[in-house]
C-alpha cells in the first residue's frame, strides 16, 4: 500500500470537527480522484498526508512508514504535495532554484542535483523556463512548475489540490496529459468531476468528514442521487459516456 | 502580469564589471564610500577625483550617464534639505546675490552634497550592473544573517505578486465608481490597505506551509557557489584602492 489511512479523526483547536473517521488505501500506481464539496475536509486530509496537521486520532501511513514527528522528514520526501496557488507553491527567485528547493533540503548536491531539477522539468515539459523567475510564467506554466517541484523528490505519491482550477482549456489538456504520463501514484483532490472521469479509475467521496464513496468513478458520477445527497453536480450538458464509446 | 518592472536599476549587460561577483561589487562600494566620507570637505580636487573615477567605472560597464542621471533623483530630499543649511547656519556670514549666507553652512551643504551624490552614483553603477538576485547572493556570501537574506528575497519574488493583487483591488474599487478625491476618502483606501495587509499575510502562512512540505528546516539550501577568486577581488578593489590613492595625492 502506498498510501493507509486508518480511522482518521481530526478537530481543529477551536473545537471545529472536520475528519470523523477516515478510512483510506491507495496501492502503488494508482490514480485516484477525492472528490467532495466545500468544506467536506478534503484540505484538512491532504494537510494530514505529510504531518503538516498531526492526527487527533488514528493513522496515516505511507509506503509502510506512520507519519509522526520522527518521521516528518522522510514523510515529506515521500508525499509530494502541489498546492492550489502556484504562487504559494513557487517561493524561490528561479525556476531552477525552485525545482532544487526539496531536494536540496534532503541533502542532493552537485550535479545529482541538477539532473534531478532537469529531469523533473523536462517531465512537465518546462525545461526551457529553467532559469526563468516563476513570475514571468503563465498560470498553466507555473502549476507544471509546482509539479515538477515535488516530482524532483522522487515520490511516492503525487497530492494535487484542484489541479485544474482556473486553467483555460488548453492548460487543463496539457496538465492532463502531463499527468497521464507521469508513472506516480496520484491522488487529486477535485470537484472537477469530469477531469476526476478523464484521469482517475477510481474515485472517493468526502463528505461530512468520512469516506461516504469509494469505487470506480464512472459508476459514482453516474449514481445521481449519490452526487446530489454529496452536493456534488456535473457540469451542464455533461453526461458520464457509458463504457466501450 | 506586471513583470519585472521593480528591476529597473538594473541594466543587462556583459563587461567586466558586470561579470564580477556581486560580494566583491558590495565590498568595493562600501569600501569607497567610507574613503568618501573620510576626505576632509576642504580637499576639492579629491572629490573630482573620485567622480573621475566613478566615470571610468560607468565607462567600462557601459552604463551611459543620461541612466545614472535619472536615477539620481532619488537624492532630491538631501539635496533641498543640503540648500537650506546656509541658509539657517550660524557664524560668519557672506552675502551672494543679496542674500546673506553662512560660511560654515555653505562649507556644510558642499561637504553632503559632494558625498552623497558620490555615494548614490557608486550605488547606482552597483545596482545596473548586477542584478538583484545577485546582491542578495553576495550579502549572503558576506554572511549577512541568514534570516535577512531571506526576507529580502520573498520580497524580491512576491513584489509583483503584492502589486498585482493592489491593482486589482483599486480596479474592483473604480468599478464600483470609488474616485479618491480628498481626504475623505482616506479611510476607503486605509481599509484596502489593510485587507491588502492581511491578504498577504496570509499568503505568506501558506507559503510556509508549501516550504515546510518540502522539507524546509529553518534555512534555505545554499545552491549557488559565487566564490571569487583573488583577480577579481584585486579588479573590485582597483575602485577603493584607486580612491585612497586620490585622497592622499590631493
Amino acid at each position: 500500500m502506498t498510501l493507509e489511512v486508518r480511522d482518521l479523526a481530526y478537530a481543529y483547536p477551536d473545537g471545529t470537527q472536520a475528519l470523523f473517521g477516515v478510512d483510506l488505501r491507495i496501492a502503488r500506481g494508482e490514480r485516484v480522484a477525492l472528490l467532495g464539496p466545500n468544506g467536506a475536509g478534503k484540505t484538512t486530509l491532504v494537510m494530514h498526508l505529510n504531518g503538516i496537521l498531526t492526527a487527533g486520532h488514528g493513522t496515516v501511513r505511507v509506503a509502510g512508514l506512520e507519519v509522526g514527528k520522527e518521521t516528518l522528514r522522510e514523510i515529506r520526501r515521500r508525499v509530494g504535495l502541489v498546492f492550489q496557488d502556484p504562487d504559494d507553491q513557487l517561493f524561490m527567485p528561479t525556476v531552477r532554484e525552485d525545482v532544487a528547493f526539496g531536494p536540496a533540503n534532503m541533502g542532493v548536491r552537485g550535479e545529482e542535483l541538477d539532473r534531478r531539477v532537469r529531469d523533473a522539468l523536462d517531465r512537465v515539459g518546462m525545461l526551457d523556463a529553467i532559469d526563468r523567475p516563476p513570475h514571468h510564467l503563465s498560470f498553466g506554466q507555473r502549476r507544471r512548475v509546482a509539479v515538477a517541484t515535488v516530482l524532483a523528490m522522487d515520490p511516492e505519491i503525487l497530492v494535487l489540490d484542484e489541479p485544474s482550477s482556473n486553467l483555460d482549456p488548453a492548460s487543463r489538456r496539457e496538465l492532463a496529459q502531463i499527468l497521464r504520463s507521469l508513472d506516480v501514484t496520484v491522488l487529486m483532490v477535485t470537484h472537477d468531476l469530469p477531469y476526476a472521469l478523464e484521469l482517475c479509475e477510481r474515485s472517493l467521496i468526502l463528505s461530512g468528514g468520512v469516506i461516504a464513496a469509494d469505487g470506480p468513478t464512472r459508476e459514482l458520477l453516474a449514481d445521481e442521487s449519490l452526487l446530489t445527497t454529496h452536493r456534488l453536480e456535473l457540469p451542464y450538458g455533461f453526461a458520464v459516456p457509458s463504457p466501450g464509446t | 502580469m506586471g513583470a519585472g518592472h521593480h528591476h529597473q536599476l538594473y541594466r543587462a549587460g556583459d563587461t567586466l564589471v558586470h561579470r564580477l561577483p556581486p560580494q566583491c561589487k558590495l565590498v568595493a562600494v562600501a569600501a569607497f564610500a567610507i574613503v568618501v566620507v573620510a576626505t576632509p570637505r576642504e580637499r576639492f580636487w579629491a572629490f573630482c577625483g573620485y567622480l573621475l573615477l566613478l566615470a571610468t567605472v560607468a565607462a567600462i560597464a557601459r552604463v551611459p550617464p543620461g541612466h545614472v542621471l535619472r536615477r539620481m533623483v532619488v537624492e532630491l530630499p538631501f539635496v533641498l534639505f543640503a540648500f537650506a543649511i546656509p541658509v539657517i547656519g550660524l557664524g560668519e556670514r557672506i552675502t551672494v546675490w543679496g542674500v546673506s549666507l553662512s560660511v560654515d553652512g555653505l562649507w556644510a551643504s558642499w561637504n553632503i552634497l559632494a558625498k552623497a551624490t558620490l555615494g548614490v552614483i557608486a550605488s547606482i553603477l552597483l545596482a545596473a550592473t548586477t542584478e538583484p538576485r545577485g546582491m542578495l547572493l553576495g550579502a549572503q556570501r558576506l554572511r549577512m544573517p541568514q534570516l535577512l537574506v531571506q526576507i529580502a528575497t520573498f520580497m524580491l519574488r512576491y513584489l509583483d505578486v503584492v502589486l498585482d493583487s493592489m491593482r486589482r483591488m483599486r480596479v474592483a474599487r473604480e468599478s464600483r465608481g470609488f474616485q479618491a478625491r480628498d481626504i475623505r476618502q482616506a479611510p476607503i483606501l486605509a481599509k484596502s490597505a489593510g485587507a491588502l495587509f492581511i491578504r498577504s499575510y496570509e499568503r505568506g502562512e501558506r507559503v510556509h506551509l508549501a516550504m515546510l512540505s518540502r522539507g524546509y528546516t529553518g534555512s534555505m539550501p545554499i545552491l549557488h557557489d559565487i566564490s571569487a577568486d583573488v583577480r577579481q577581488w584585486l579588479a573590485a578593489g582597483a575602485l577603493p584602492l584607486a580612491a585612497a590613492a586620490v585622497l592622499f595625492l590631493t
